[in-house]
């Protein structure tokens, strides 16, 4: 599983942790995140997300 | 269908070919670079060594993949020489280049910390990912594991994220601050002093108020002479004092530039075929050179370019400042504004307000975990750019 780094701020989203909070299940790839996710902790959208290789 | 040439391949450049890519299809594009081309995020640089990354693991794509994924011809070693706007071509290193719509995506240059002296070679500034590897490299050299003595021209946003990852990675890091705290632009002493006593708790030394005058070798290093005589020894030097935006190419083309290349709501330079974005520009008065402030550059110049009427507007765009060992977001009040500061701290860290003579708030800095409030006071304070 991938992690996925904001470029903005840092915020971290991991596939194998989703983000219930934000109706992301557990295990869900970034691919199949929304495309009006919006990052928790900056607000830019998820096209503005960078991938980290962790 | 008038073609779209891009100077420069960083974060604005790619941003934007993305934007275009996402309405038009069919656009010729060109994208022309100094450095390698390759796609990623310069704010990652500042904390690589937390998240054990490589400089090549950075990269998340060479401008050969770029290129087929964007439909885009992409030029990289490249440097534009000339623009010659009348005939509406570059002179570049690769020859002449055509275009029908001009970008420059130029980004800033470091400021140069002016040492010299033997040693100076020492002295590094990163301002890509070219930098970075150099950089990464320097910090291996002669010993893969060991920790280095860095030492850190400028206690800006650069030199305090770069401090933190170096220091949480084992390194000894002193930084030479000109200012009298941290970040003294973009935040009041309370904050300030906040982020320079977090850093401080996990190692990094402040020498606040000083500046380096000359630079010397000392043992298997180099010694920093500052202002005071006194020295600081270290294996390098990291240099973040400050970016200068790159006008030059523009101003001997007879743009308009200031501070940066001027550019109005449209990003759109005093010539009408040609404009700037990112780093190099200044729109309104203001260049900011930031990610928030470029990707709606970017969103807005695609649709200026693709023929619609966009006029770019900037919300509150707070800056995050990624030292984990002291989290800070800061919005400082706009330009001309005329207010105060009010700092409290907290029990989960600190709150700043910036209210005005009736108590409205224009600029905030939370610190610790009070960071997670960041988007509720945003959402409080005008737009920058309405």
């Amino acid at each position: 599983m991938k992690i996925w780094q904001c470029i903005v701020c840092g915020y971290l989203y991991d596939e194998a942790m989703g983000d219930p909070e934000h109706g992301i299940a557990p295990g869900t790839a970034w691919a199949d995140v929304p495309d009006d996710f919006e990052c928790p902790e900056c607000g830019v959208t998820k096209s503005d997300f960078s991938m980290v290789e962790v | 269908m008038s073609p779209i040439v891009i100077v420069g391949s960083g974060l604005a450049g790619y941003g934007l070919a993305r934007e275009i890519r996402k309405r038009d299809a069919a656009t010729p594009l060109t994208l022309i670079g100094a450095d390698a081309g390759q796609v990623y995020a310069k704010p990652n640089l500042s904390n690589a060594l937390a998240l054990g990354r490589l400089p090549e693991q950075l990269a998340s794509e060479t401008a050969a993949q770029a290129a087929r994924r964007l439909d885009a011809t992409i030029l990289s070693h490249t440097r534009v020489r000339a623009i010659d706007r009348a005939g509406k071509r570059l002179l570049t290193d690769a020859g002449e280049i055509a275009y029908g719509r001009l970008v420059l995506a130029l980004g800033a240059d470091p400021i140069g910390h002016g040492l010299v002296g033997a040693g100076a070679e020492r002295i590094h500034a990163v301002n890509d990912l070219d930098d970075y590897a150099r950089f990464r490299a320097a910090l291996t050299e002669r010993n893969p594991t060991g920790k280095k003595r860095v030492a850190i021209l400028g206690g800006g946003l650069i030199g305090c994220e770069f401090a933190n990852d170096l220091v949480v990675a084992g390194h000894r890091v002193e930084v030479i601050h000109l200012g009298p705290w941290p970040l003294e632009r973009l935040a009041p002493e309370a904050v300030g002093r906040a982020l320079a006593a977090g850093l401080a708790a996990v190692g990094v030394t402040w020498r606040f108020g000083r500046a380096a005058r000359t630079v010397e070798p000392a043992g298997a290093g180099v010694a920093l002479v500052l202002d005071d005589g006194s020295r600081v020894e270290a294996d390098l030097v990291l240099s973040a004092i400050g970016l200068r935006a790159r006008t030059d190419l523009a101003r001997a083309a007879g743009l308009a530039t200031n501070r940066g290349i001027a550019v109005d709501r449209q990003l759109r330079t005093s010539d009408p075929d040609i404009h700037a974005m990112g780093d190099c520009a200044e729109v309104d008065g203001m260049v900011l050179p930031y990610i928030q402030p470029l990707l709606a550059q970017a969103k807005t110049l695609a649709a200026v370019l693709a023929g619609e009427d966009a006029r770019l507007a900037y919300p509150a765009m707070p800056v995050v400042v990624k030292t984990a060992a002291s989290p800070l977001v800061v919005a400082p009040p706009p330009p001309g504004a005329s207010g105060a500061w009010q700092a409290e701290t907290t029990a989960k860290g600190l709150i700043a307000r910036y209210l005005d003579a009736d108590r409205r708030l224009l600029g905030f800095a939370l610190g610790g975990a009070e960071t997670g409030q960041r988007l509720q006071y945003a959402q409080q304070l005008p737009a920058l750019l309405a």
